[in-house]
């Protein structure tokens, strides 16, 4: 009962007549600022119980990658021959490969390898498309167009070919597919950016600091950037599962990762060998990309109907 | 009354803001036929004194906010020039402005949208103050916002709340705050109250004359409501597609007006009495023309029944009849 009273919509505190304090001692009111997080995580649990169970899985996956060699029953690299390509049994949940390394094992250190490629890239490329963004949206002429038309070129590619470019003039790698999706992914977001900007410089408040004096660098930071970030957390959630599908289809035709690594994508072209004989091999892994990319792109439509601005506004 | 008439004695003769044949016009992105423009302001000339109340009165869309804008210098002018006290600041770069732009402040008229979201009260008063390093440390810039809050009327207390957590009224008093935080000689109120709920306009009202008379402000009050006009403005200034009509003090003009728009605007105010509302009242009909293609002569002419030939070659120049100036070839009196 007591959170029901909490929900109230603050927007309903009733207009004081007079300027006393007491006008203002509504549940919406006492609850202060404390309203914008705990209310929003509280939100999506409510709204939408698949993001929920999404984001419990994606904390579950993370601390799994973290304390991988903790969880997993074997050394992911440790080759036993005499072990090779056994099916999946009490020993060994989810087989063997051609080596002999346990699946299972392979799999939960393979989670490191995605989540790094998930975040670390992703965010590299956001922060670049949102500087750029920001630059093209605010101060326009010129600029914009050059910016944009980069953005274009960038655009007019198919992504995967692009970084499969990269790929190919730097070599395989781990770092290179950082840098690889980092330079093909921030296109999208600078436009993303650049038309929230080009809105918001237009808003009152942006005017109201403008005619108070403020800098350019400071309205730019102070007041477009915080109000864009509702969309730069979806955008984020939902860039996350095409990077791992990105580095998953790198290492899958061979411009990724490079054995021994338990990249999943290199896991599943591995077992593609073994496809009739012993499918687990390649379908265990799968389902992993499957999972992980759910889950994230799952999440990231729950946080798009929490955070949006212009869905929130009445 | 007797106050305001003081009020405006003890300081006339100081001139604040005076603008000469100030023009803004806005290039229209989509035009074909080479460079067609909207002719927002065109060549007004006023002259705003310290500590009066300017009320600058139109229908939507005839260039008052954007006079008001230009005025200050928030948007650049197209021609004309702009001088506060008696300094010339049309011609300025922008660095040399930059103490005079704080003379010169802005409320808006949408309370929802001209407070950031995302800032809480004490943000957004101090924003102001930290621009410009008029805080010595964080207690100091505390203690100010506090002051500026205890002086608009929003219960301190509420220092770290958000907007969405007021109402229009508070919001509104927020952004008062924000506006003479900087003690600006001049502030330009736009359409300050017709966000507003009738019985929360009247405390706004009230709030802007007390920081008046605390603070020898100077307001430019933009407004279509008359009624909130009659109420708070020592002159009035009648604009029509981005030309001025009339000036003249608020009660005079009220009484008898010279220009024939002003008369049509006057008479559309509903009538409390009921028997008053039988007279035959003569309404303007048709639409405001486009001011892209601005009629010639006296912007007016197409709506007005007393139009002449004249009016439709000339522009009228303006003419002084007492301390009113009207801009009529054939003004309704005198």
């Amino acid at each position: 009962m007591g959170i029901e009273m909490k929900k109230t919509d603050p927007q309903e505190v009733p207009e004081s007549t007079g300027l006393k304090a007491s006008a203002f001692e509504d549940p919406a009111a006492q609850l202060g600022e404390q309203e914008t997080w705990a209310d929003q995580v509280k939100k999506l649990v409510r709204q939408n119980k698949l993001a929920a169970f999404s984001a419990v899985l994606i904390v579950v996956i993370i601390l799994m990658a973290v304390f991988a060699p903790l969880v997993s029953p074997y050394d992911p690299y440790a080759q036993a021959l005499k072990d090779r390509l056994l099916a999946p049994s009490a020993a060994h949940w989810l087989g063997t490969d051609e080596l002999g390394r346990d699946m299972l094992s392979r799999i939960i250190y393979g989670a490191r390898i995605s989540l790094t490629i998930g975040l670390v890239p992703t965010l590299i490329s956001m922060v670049i498309g949102t500087i750029l963004g920001l630059i093209a949206g605010y101060y326009g002429g010129k600029l914009d167009f050059a910016i944009m038309r980069l953005a274009d070129v960038m655009l007019a590619f198919p992504s995967l070919l692009l970084a499969m470019v990269v790929m190919y003039t730097m070599g395989g790698g781990l770092v290179n597919i950082f840098i690889a999706l980092s330079l093909v992914n921030w296109a999208g977001t600078a436009r993303i950016v650049r038309a929230q900007t080009l809105s918001l410089k237009e808003a009152e408040y942006v005017e109201a600091a403008r005619s108070i004096g403020v800098k350019s660098r400071t309205i730019l930071l102070r007041h477009i950037l915080p109000n864009c970030l509702p969309s730069l957390i979806v955008l984020f959630t939902l860039n996350i599962p095409s990077a791992i599908l990105s580095e998953s289809s790198l290492s899958f035709l061979g411009v990724g990762a490079r054995p021994p690594s338990a990249s999943w994508g290199l896991a599943v072209v591995r077992g593609k060998k073994y496809l009739f004989t012993e499918p687990w091999l390649s379908i265990a892994p799968s389902i992993a990309i499957m999972v992980i990319v759910m889950a994230f792109n799952f999440l990231g439509d729950g946080l798009r109907d929490v955070l949006d601005p212009y869905l929130k506004e009445q | 009354m007797a106050e305001e008439k003081k009020r405006l004695k003890e300081t006339e003769g100081s001139v604040l803001l005076e603008a000469e044949n100030l023009v803004k016009e806005f290039p229209l992105a989509n035009s074909r036929k080479g460079k067609q423009v909207v002719h927002a302001v065109s060549g007004v000339s006023l002259t705003i004194y310290e500590g009066e109340t300017l009320a600058l009165v139109g229908e939507s869309g005839c260039g008052k906010s954007t006079l008001g804008r230009t005025l200050i210098r928030l948007l650049p002018a197209t021609s004309g020039r702009l001088m506060f006290q008696g300094m010339e600041i049309s011609s300025m770069k922008e660095k040399e402005f930059a103490p005079y732009r704080r003379q010169m402040q802005l409320i808006f008229q949408d309370p929802y949208a001209s407070l950031n979201p995302r800032m809480n009260v004490k943000e957004i008063i101090a924003e102001p103050l930290t621009t410009y390093g008029m805080a010595k440390d964080k207690e100091d810039l505390e203690r100010q916002v506090k002051e500026l809050m205890k002086e608009v009327g929003i219960p301190v207390e509420f220092i770290n709340r958000y907007p969405h957590q007021f109402s229009g009224g508070q919001r509104q008093r927020i952004g008062i705050a924000r506006a003479i935080a900087l003690r600006p000689k001049l502030i330009v109120c736009d359409e300050p109250v017709s966000a507003l709920d009738v019985s929360i306009q009247s405390q706004v009202l009230n709030l802007l004359k007390d920081l008046q008379d605390q603070n020898q402000l100077t307001y430019l009050f933009i407004s279509h409501d008359l009624s909130v006009v009659k109420f708070i403005a020592d002159r009035v200034c009648v604009m029509f597609l981005g030309m001025m009509c009339e000036i003249g003090e608020t009660e005079a003009l009220y009484e008898k007006p010279f220009h024939p728009y002003t008369r049509f605007l006057l008479d559309a105010i509903p009538k409390a009495d009921p028997k008053l509302r039988n007279e035959k009242k003569e309404l303007l009909s048709g639409e405001i023309p486009s001011p892209v293609n601005p009629p010639s002569g006296c912007r007016f002419h197409t709506r007005c029944p007393y139009a002449k030939e004249l009016c439709r070659q000339e522009i009228p120049a303006g003419k002084k009849i007492g301390e009113r100036q009207v801009f009529c070839h054939f003004p309704l009196e005198g």
